[in-house]
């Protein structure tokens, strides 16, 4: 411990005292202060570059959510068109196939009214044939047996017999 | 014989830093004249040469050798001397000649004693009283020594060097050349020394200080390895200037609660708080008295032991002894080359934590 | 330097040693524990082993 104090030389702590406080001003105007603020103002700007994309990072995603949603609707609206024209299809189908049958079915009921109309004129016809052929046929046979009176009354009767039965 | 002289070279180169006081010291050194004359006893050499290593001195030395006409021979050059002794004094440390002869300035005389300058006679006396302690007067020495210059020297280096780090910055923000290297060891200082010990908040006032001192110990640390051999922080008064604004740092920045808890701890009873002021008030001079042991201590004993390993190269003077001892003076040398960073690693940090101390905000003086 | 002194002074780097070394063991251990803390607790260390050589090297001074 003596030793110590007997080397301890004023005049040096005198000298380091004041170079080394000049040197901390100095080196805090001329390096210490630009090269902290330099480094903190890299520091900011990497942080702040790191939200940025974070942020353009979020904001792809929700475009990319976006547009996902909005295929999703297209496509979910292709469908249903899709659906809708297929029932509409059908629905034209079914419809047609019925008017056809409709259409078909009045045809053929028109076909048999004619057919039946015809078939009555038909037969309308043939009796009314039938009549005259039958009133020329009885007047020819009535003119021959009208020759002979008890042929004549036979005939009455038997005549009159066939009214009642018809 | 050409052997011995080439490791007398040797010697010389590696000790660099030589000092001969001998002509003024024959009045001590007789009785060790008596038992070997010719050859002055080696370890006694050695140990003087370490001794004088460690010390400061007047003039800028690069190595000194000895003529075979036994002149001292010195190469390097003389620094100015400033006194003060009823005003200033300067004058050119060659007058001094490495304490062979004696300064004159306007009719005073000055002469060099154990790397001392007293008020002597125009012949260099020097009285002694009982404790072979000098009586001359002793004028007050302010001279600009070697270790000042250095201290200078590096200084301005550091101006330069982190100067032009910082103007590197202005051209884009990535360091490029010697910020390279020097950034993270910034960077590491603030993230990991003062904002964990510190604080987010008050860190910042401390910064430079913390810088400045971190790459200083280690700057001058390392340069006190090298030939150059000018160890600065093993002198007491560097350190004790360090600690010394640690210290006026710590209480002038210190906040109502640092206070409080030296003289009046909260959380402990009355006659606690009475026992304890004293001892904290201790410890605040302790703190800083610790860093500056701490630091002149390390070094010292480095290069002692450094230089003892070195010197007993030439004790043994054989072939096992002499590489084993190079071998063990190189694994040391690396392991100084640690602690110069060491020291100044745990000078940072323990003052970033008496600052922190200082500034913090105790919020849990319940729990005490 | 003297007997007492010689002596005085192992005692102190016996002691300043045994205390490192048991910083440096726990913190070993401490960190083999808590391989995550090691930062920390290389710190505390470091600080630990600062104080006590602080005190070690002030013993050695005064011896």
């Amino acid at each position: 411990m003596e030793k110590l104090i007997e080397q301890f030389s004023l005049g040096l702590f005198v000298w380091q005292l004041i170079l080394f406080v000049g040197l901390v001003l100095l080196l805090k105007k001329f390096a210490w202060g630009p090269i902290l603020n330099a480094v903190n103002e890299r520091e900011e700007g990497i942080k702040d570059a790191l939200e940025e994309a974070e942020n353009a990072r979020k904001e792809i995603q929700n475009l990319t959510a976006d547009n996902e949603r909005i295929l999703k609707e297209a496509r979910s609206e292709r469908d249903a068109m899709l659906k809708e024209a297929r029932e509409m299809k059908e629905s034209i189908i079914t419809d047609a196939k019925e008017e056809a049958k409709a259409q078909a079915s009045k045809v053929v009921e028109q076909a048999q009214a004619t057919i039946q109309a015809e078939k009555h004129a038909a037969i309308a016809d043939l009796k009314n044939q039938v009549a005259e052929l039958s009133v020329g046929i009885a007047e020819k046979v009535i003119r021959a047996e009208l020759t002979n009176k008890d042929k004549q009354i036979k005939l009455v009767e038997e005549m009159l017999k066939e009214v009642t039965i018809s | 014989m050409h052997r011995i002289n080439i490791v007398k070279l040797l010697s010389l180169l590696l000790l660099t830093v030589t000092f001969s006081v001998h002509a003024q010291d024959e009045s001590q050194n007789d009785n060790h004249a008596e038992n070997s004359h010719t050859v002055k006893d080696l370890k006694t050499e050695i140990k003087e040469y370490i001794s004088h290593h460690l010390l400061d001195s007047h003039d800028f030395t690069l190595f000194s050798y000895t003529t075979v006409e036994g002149d001292h021979k010195y190469i390097g050059f003389p620094l100015p001397v400033i006194l003060w002794d009823n005003g200033i004094k300067i004058f050119s440390s060659s007058k001094l000649h490495h304490g062979e002869s004696v300064a004159e300035l306007n009719g005073e005389y000055f002469s060099l004693y154990h790397n001392k300058i007293y008020k002597t006679d125009a012949e260099g006396t020097i009285t002694f009283d009982n404790h072979q302690h000098p009586t001359n007067s002793k004028p007050l020495d302010f001279s600009l020594t070697k270790n000042v210059a250095f201290i200078i020297l590096v200084g301005l280096f550091m101006l330069w060097m982190f100067n032009s780090m910082a103007k590197s910055y202005k051209k884009s923000t990535i360091p490029s050349g010697i910020g390279r290297f020097l950034e993270p060891i910034i960077l590491y200082v603030r993230n990991d020394i003062a904002i964990p010990n510190i604080g987010e908040k008050h860190y910042k006032k401390y910064m430079s200080y913390l810088l400045t001192v971190f790459f200083f110990v280690w700057i001058i640390n390392l340069l006190g390895l090298t030939p150059l051999g000018v160890n600065v922080t093993n002198n007491i008064a560097v350190t004790f200037a360090l600690a010394l604004i640690t210290y006026l740092f710590t209480t002038f920045t210190a906040n109502k609660n640092y206070w409080k808890h030296i003289f009046w701890m909260p959380g402990v009873p009355l006659p606690m708080k009475i026992i304890l002021a004293p001892i904290e008030l201790l410890g605040t001079f302790i703190k800083p008295f610790s860093l500056m042991i701490r630091l002149y201590a390390n070094i010292t004993a480095g290069h002692i032991v450094l230089m003892s390993i070195i010197g007993l190269m030439f004790i043994f003077k054989n072939w096992i002894g002499s590489p084993l001892s190079f071998g063990l003076a190189f694994a040391l040398a690396l392991l100084e080359l640690l602690v110069a960073a060491l020291q100044a690693y745990i000078f940072t940090m323990l003052s970033a934590l008496y600052f922190g101390m200082a500034v913090e905000e105790h919020e849990h003086s319940e729990h005490h | 330097m003297t007997i007492p002194n010689i002596v005085g002074a192992g005692l102190i780097v016996i002691g300043a040693g045994l205390g490192i070394g048991r910083i440096g063991g726990s913190a070993m251990d401490a960190i083999a524990r808590q391989p995550e803390a090691s930062g920390k607790i290389q710190t505390a260390m470091l600080i630990a082993a600062a104080l006590i050589e602080g005190i070690g090297f002030a013993a050695l001074f005064a011896a």
